[in-house]
C-alpha cells in the first residue's frame, strides 16, 4: 500500500487514465460526465431547499406536513431523488438547535442542498462537531449559541438524510415567499448558521 | 472496520476551514471523480456500501490528506482491479501517459442511454428501503445499548457509540442492512432506528453542556440497556 500524496496534476492525470478505460469499456462518456455535473452545479442545489423552507414558514399546513414526512412534503415540489429518498427535516426553535453531520463519510441531502461543501466532508468538522458543537459552532461559524438553547446534533449514519427547518428571522410578517427563500442560506440549512435578517434580502 | 474513516470524536485535527465561496467542482477531475460513482454502480462495480467499505480501506495517511473526490477513485479502483475489469499495470501506464500530455484527449464515444440514465437516476434516486415481515424489536421510548465489540469488516456502527446507552427516538423501518451488503452479502432488510444519546454519556464530564447527538442504528446494532444491573 503506497502512502504518497498525489498532487493535483498527478490525480488529474490518474482520473484521466481511468476514465479513458472506463469509456473504451462502455461504462463512462465525457457527455454523461458534463451532464450529472451541469445538474449538481446549476440544478440541484440550496436553491430548492430555501423554497421548501420559505413554504414551510409561510405555511402552518406545509410545515405540519414536512416534519411529518420531508421527502413526501418536498415532492409537492417536484423535488427529491438521489441521497434524498427518506429525508427527516429537523426544526429550530427558541430552545432547540440542530445541526447535522456524517462523521463515518460524507452523507449530505442532495435534492435540497446539492453536494456538499467540502469542509463538510473533511475531518476537521467531521470529527469536532459531535464532540464539541457548541465550539465548533462558536470559533469556525462565528455562531454562538447560549447554554440554554439545546444543541442537537444529528449524525447522518443511515441512509436517512436530515435537514435543518431553520427559524424564520424576525420582522418577515409581510415578506412573499420568494423574498423568505433569499433569507435562507446553506448554512442555516445544516444547522452551522442562521437565516439571514431581512434587511439583507432584496427588495421585493 | 475500526478506521480512520470513524471519524466522530477524533482530537487534533484541527479548525474547520470555512472558505468563502467556493464552487461545486474545484477541478474538472472532481466532475469525473464524481460520475464514477453512478456510472460505475451501473455497471455492477458497488452499491453504495461497498462503495464505502472500497474508501475505508485507502492508506489512513492518504485518506486524511487527500481531496474528498480521490476517495471515490479509490473505491472505483480498488472494486474495478477486483472485478477484472481494470489493469492496474495498463492503468499506471495511461496515468504516466496523461502526467506527459495532460491536454491529449479522451477517447470518444457516444452512449445517449447513459445520459438519459443519468436524467432519470438524479430525480428517481436509489431507495436503501427493502420490505420486511419481520416486527421491529425496538419502540420509540426504549433504552438501548450499542454493541462494543470490534466487527473487522464494514460497518456504520461508530466507534463513539459503541457501548453507549441511549433512547430510541425515531423508527424508520427496514431498510439493506450495510454489514452486510458492505461486505458482499445481500440487502439483509433491517430495522432502523435514531438513538438519542447525552454528551455526558459519550464524552462524560468535559462533554459541551446541553448536547446531544441522534445516531442512526440498524437493529442488530443495539441490545436493550442494561440499567442497574438488570435488563431495562
Amino acid at each position: 500500500m503506497s502512502v504518497h500524496v498525489r498532487t493535483q496534476e498527478e490525480i488529474a492525470a490518474r482520473v484521466k487514465a481511468l476514465e479513458s478505460i472506463l469509456i473504451e469499456k462502455g461504462i463512462m462518456t465525457t457527455a454523461a460526465v458534463d451532464r450529472l455535473a451541469e445538474i449538481y452545479e446549476n440544478e440541484v442545489g440550496p436553491q430548492l431547499g430555501a423554497k421548501v423552507v420559505a413554504r414551510a414558514w409561510a405555511d402552518p399546513d406545509f410545515k405540519q406536513r414536512l416534519l411529518a414526512n420531508a421527502s413526501k412534503a418536498c415532492a409537492e415540489f417536484g423535488i427529491g431523488g438521489l441521497q434524498g429518498e427518506d429525508m427527516v427535516v429537523v426544526e429550530n426553535t427558541a430552545d432547540v438547535h440542530n445541526v447535522i453531520v456524517c462523521t463515518l463519510c460524507s452523507c449530505y441531502p442532495w435534492p435540497v442542498l446539492g453536494l456538499p461543501p467540502n469542509w463538510y466532508k473533511e475531518p476537521a468538522y467531521r470529527s469536532r462537531i459531535v464532540r464539541q458543537p457548541r465550539k465548533v459552532l462558536r470559533e469556525d461559524f462565528g455562531y454562538d449559541l447560549p447554554d440554554s438553547i439545546e444543541v442537537r446534533v444529528w449524525d447522518s449514519s443511515s441512509e436517512m438524510r436530515y435537514w435543518v427547518l431553520p427559524m424564520r428571522p424576525e420582522e418577515t410578517d409581510g415578506l412573499s415567499e420568494p423574498d423568505l427563500a433569499a433569507l435562507v442560506t446553506r448554512d442555516s440549512m445544516i444547522g452551522v448558521g442562521p437565516a439571514k435578517p431581512p434587511t439583507s434580502a432584496p427588495a421585493s | 472496520m475500526n478506521g480512520v474513516h470513524d471519524l466522530g470524536g477524533t482530537d487534533g485535527l484541527g479548525r474547520v476551514e470555512v472558505p468563502g465561496k467556493e464552487p461545486v467542482f474545484r477541478a474538472d477531475w472532481e466532475k469525473a471523480a464524481f460520475a464514477m460513482f453512478s456510472m460505475c454502480s451501473r455497471a455492477g462495480f458497488f452499491g453504495v456500501d461497498e462503495f464505502r467499505y472500497g474508501i475505508e480501506q485507502m492508506h489512513p495517511a492518504v485518506y486524511l490528506l487527500s481531496p474528498y473526490y480521490e476517495h471515490w477513485v479509490h473505491t472505483v479502483e480498488h472494486y474495478g482491479e477486483k472485478n477484472g475489469v481494470l489493469d492496474l499495470d495498463e492503468l499506471d501506464r495511461r496515468t504516466q501517459y496523461f502526467l506527459e500530455h495532460p491536454d491529449a484527449p479522451l477517447p470518444h464515444r457516444d452512449d445517449p442511454d447513459l445520459v438519459a440514465f443519468v436524467e432519470g437516476l438524479v430525480p428517481a434516486g436509489a431507495p436503501a428501503g427493502r420490505e420486511s415481515d419481520r416486527p421491529p424489536r425496538f419502540k420509540v421510548g426504549d433504552k438501548v445499548t450499542v454493541q462494543a465489540d470490534s466487527p473487522l469488516g464494514h460497518t456504520r456502527r461508530a466507534r463513539y457509540i459503541r457501548g453507549h446507552t441511549g433512547e430510541v427516538v425515531l423508527a424508520h423501518g427496514t431498510f439493506i442492512y450495510p454489514d452486510s451488503a458492505g461486505n458482499g452479502g445481500g440487502d439483509a432488510p433491517e430495522h432502523v432506528y435514531t438513538v438519542k444519546f447525552t454528551g455526558q454519556e459519550l464524552w462524560g464530564p468535559e462533554a459541551d453542556p446541553n448536547e446531544v447527538v441522534y445516531f442512526d442504528v440498524w437493529e442488530p446494532y443495539i441490545d436493550p440497556a442494561v440499567t442497574a444491573g438488570a435488563p431495562a
